[in-house]
């Protein structure tokens, strides 16, 4: 195999890149097949159309919110899940990590058990006055509750390899818990953040069953994209595969411009010594 | 205005009480896993002690008799931590790292900014203030964590092995520098190197097995040692015992003729110390009194200087390379280890 000069040793198998290349096909070939199938020509009318528009205006928008909620709660989480031992510490990993794991159906009966007029705590809003479920909130609320553990788990991981060693240093310099969270925790563990907080976001992006479980599929309230492209699914599939190119290429960009390589604080030539 | 600390942690089996002067550097010498961290971490607020008690300058650091339970956090204490990482905030400017304890305390940006630039003139790191700390040399990011942790202006000062994770050329240039700037300060200093305890502290605290096995000034302890660990520090070989009429006699029964001032009295703890450079190496058992001569097996040989130390039987002798090679010594032979009486002190425990 020709090496390109100045590249080491790599330890891999040969026959390990035959199989990371069928993987990296597996994913691949979908997508090609997809654009293969675009009407081009119908393309921007298909997705410009009032109601895709709609939809994605929709989707960006309660995406954003959700990954703000996210941050909001998740954040803690990690710090809680991360730092502090305490009993049923585990435990509580398990649940926070369980909408990973389960049908997104099922998450959202769960929360129309909360919230729904009948649930849990639906019944007291609904005396408040306050309604939640089918309405945009709702969309907001099962996007957070699927996408949360996506910034858990990696802000976790940030802040386990982080270690706690540099708040020990802040701490003895006379930082109080909330200066040394703001100024030493948060902007250590920051790239893990970002790639949590993109994680999330995609997630919401995309989430689909828990969504239409809880918030319905109403235009302009809570028909988000992949609600809009599976209803067109049905009638219209131009529109549909037109709206699923648009979906990726969201999808795409938000994480294209989110993983960019972290940037190393490269030394000028000379620096050392 | 004295540091005073009383702690034990069963858990560790730790069990230190020390206390400290106003203006004072004291050094803690101690093997691997005695509890000199655990020294500090507790002192710093990092570790709650099972019981205890620490008084820093009139304020009560903390207080776990069972009726006052006092616990400060470690923000509160005033006690900067210098580790043997620099650990600088990887995100902040050389400036900013030294800008922090201002900063946390309360100054305005530009005060503690103007704070930090005189720590780091201080440090002779003034040049270096707008390098991020992954741009630094590791003696350059010490440098700047000395100006960082003194520029929190700290009552007392804790150093954890600051020169370990240095090379050999950085690390006297920063025990110059420390030596500059803990003059005057109350300071504790964990160290490996006998030279930073000559250099910088005042007094010196050996730690074994989470105890004070031995203090006192630094000349003394080097001088005098009683524990094993100080004398190996001071480049002595040390036996204990009981003191007998011809020396010291040792658990296992080893009898070692000394020469004592007489204040000793038989069945007095003792220890008899001597030098390397005093013991002869033998094939064969040597008579004459007055002599102490141990049959011990060679462990290990390595270059001292321009000497071939020979380690056996937990004493090591300083013999030259000629004389070695002569002898033929390898590890795991059986010599005599020949020791003037004349050569070897003895004194209490």
């Amino acid at each position: 195999m020709n090496r390109r000069s100045g590249t080491g040793y790599t330890g891999i198998p040969p026959w390990i890149y035959a199989i990371a290349a069928a993987g990296a096909v597996f994913v691949l070939l979908p997508l090609v097949a997809m654009v293969a199938k675009v009407n081009w020509p119908q393309f921007i009318p298909l997705i410009t159309s009032e109601s895709s528009l709609t939809a994605l205006g929709l989707s960006l928008r309660t995406s954003a919110t959700s990954t703000a909620a996210c941050v909001v709660l998740g954040v803690p989480l990690a710090l809680v899940l991360a730092r502090s031992p305490f009993p049923g510490q585990r435990l509580l990993r398990a649940f926070v990590l369980l909408p990973l794991v389960l049908p997104p159906v099922v998450g959202g009966i769960a929360l129309l058990y909360t919230f729904g007029r009948q649930g849990l705590l639906g019944r007291s809003l609904e005396m408040a006055g306050i309604q939640i479920a089918f309405s945009t909130t709702a969309v907001v609320l099962a996007q957070t509750f699927v996408a949360l553990p996506f910034l858990v788990v990696s802000l976790e991981g940030a802040l386990r390899t982080a270690g706690n060693k540099y708040e020990a240093v802040a701490a003895t310099l006379g930082a109080r818990p909330s200066t040394v969270l703001r100024r030493v925790t948060i902007p250590l563990v920051l790239p893990g953040l970002a790639s949590g907080a993109v994680l999330s976001f995609a997630r919401s992006l995309g989430e689909f069953g828990a969504t239409l479980t809880f918030a319905g599929s109403l235009q302009g309230v809570t028909r988000t994209l992949p609600l809009e492209i599976y209803l067109q699914r049905e009638t219209d599939a131009d529109a549909a595969v037109a709206l699923s190119l648009l979906l990726v290429a969201v999808a795409v960009a938000v994480v294209g411009l989110s993983y960019r390589r972290p940037r190393v604080d490269a030394a000028p030539e000379g620096a050392f010594r | 205005m004295t540091f005073q600390l009383d702690a034990t942690l069963a858990a560790r089996g730790f069990e230190v009480s020390l206390s400290l002067g106003p203006a004072e550097t004291i050094a803690i010498l101690g093997p691997n896993g005695a509890g000199k961290s655990t020294l500090l971490s507790i002192i710093s607020g990092l570790l709650r002690p099972d019981a205890g008690k620490a008084v820093l300058g009139g304020r009560v650091l903390f207080d776990l008799a069972a009726d006052k339970n006092i616990w400060r956090a470690p923000h509160t204490r005033g006690t900067a931590l210098l580790a043997q990482e620099a650990l600088l905030f990887p995100h902040l400017s050389a400036l900013d790292n030294v800008a922090f304890g201002p900063r946390s305390a309360g100054a305005s940006s530009a005060a503690a900014r103007e704070t930090a630039m005189h720590w780091l003139a201080e440090v002779d790191a003034g040049d270096l203030a707008a390098r991020r700390p992954g741009q630094l040399s590791g003696g350059q990011a010490q440098r700047v964590a000395v100006a960082r942790a003194l520029a929190a202006d700290p009552e007392l000062l804790l150093l954890d092995e600051p020169m370990a994770a240095l090379d050999i050329h950085a690390a006297p240039l920063l025990r110059r520098l420390l030596k500059r700037v803990l003059a005057g300060r109350r300071a504790i200093i964990i160290t490996h190197d006998i030279l930073d305890a000559l250099m910088l502290a005042d007094r010196v605290i050996v730690l074994e097995d989470g105890r004070i096995s031995e203090a006192g000034p630094t000349r003394d302890v080097l001088e005098k040692p009683r524990s094993r660990f100080a004398a190996g520090l001071a480049g002595l070989n040390l036996v204990a015992g009981t003191v007998s009429d011809a020396g010291v006699t040792t658990a296992q029964g080893m009898v070692v003729a000394g020469h004592h001032d007489g204040t000793l009295g038989p069945g007095q703890d003792g220890v008899a110390v001597f030098p390397p450079s005093a013991v002869s190496v033998f094939l064969t058992e040597e008579h004459g009194s007055p002599r102490n001569s141990f049959p011990v097996r060679i462990t290990d040989l390595e270059p001292h200087g321009d000497q071939i130390r020979v380690h056996a039987g937990g004493l090591f002798a300083d013999i030259t390379p000629a004389a070695s090679a002569d002898l033929g010594l390898t590890p795991g032979m059986t010599v005599h280890f020949v020791i003037k009486a004349a050569a070897i002190a003895i004194y209490p425990a």
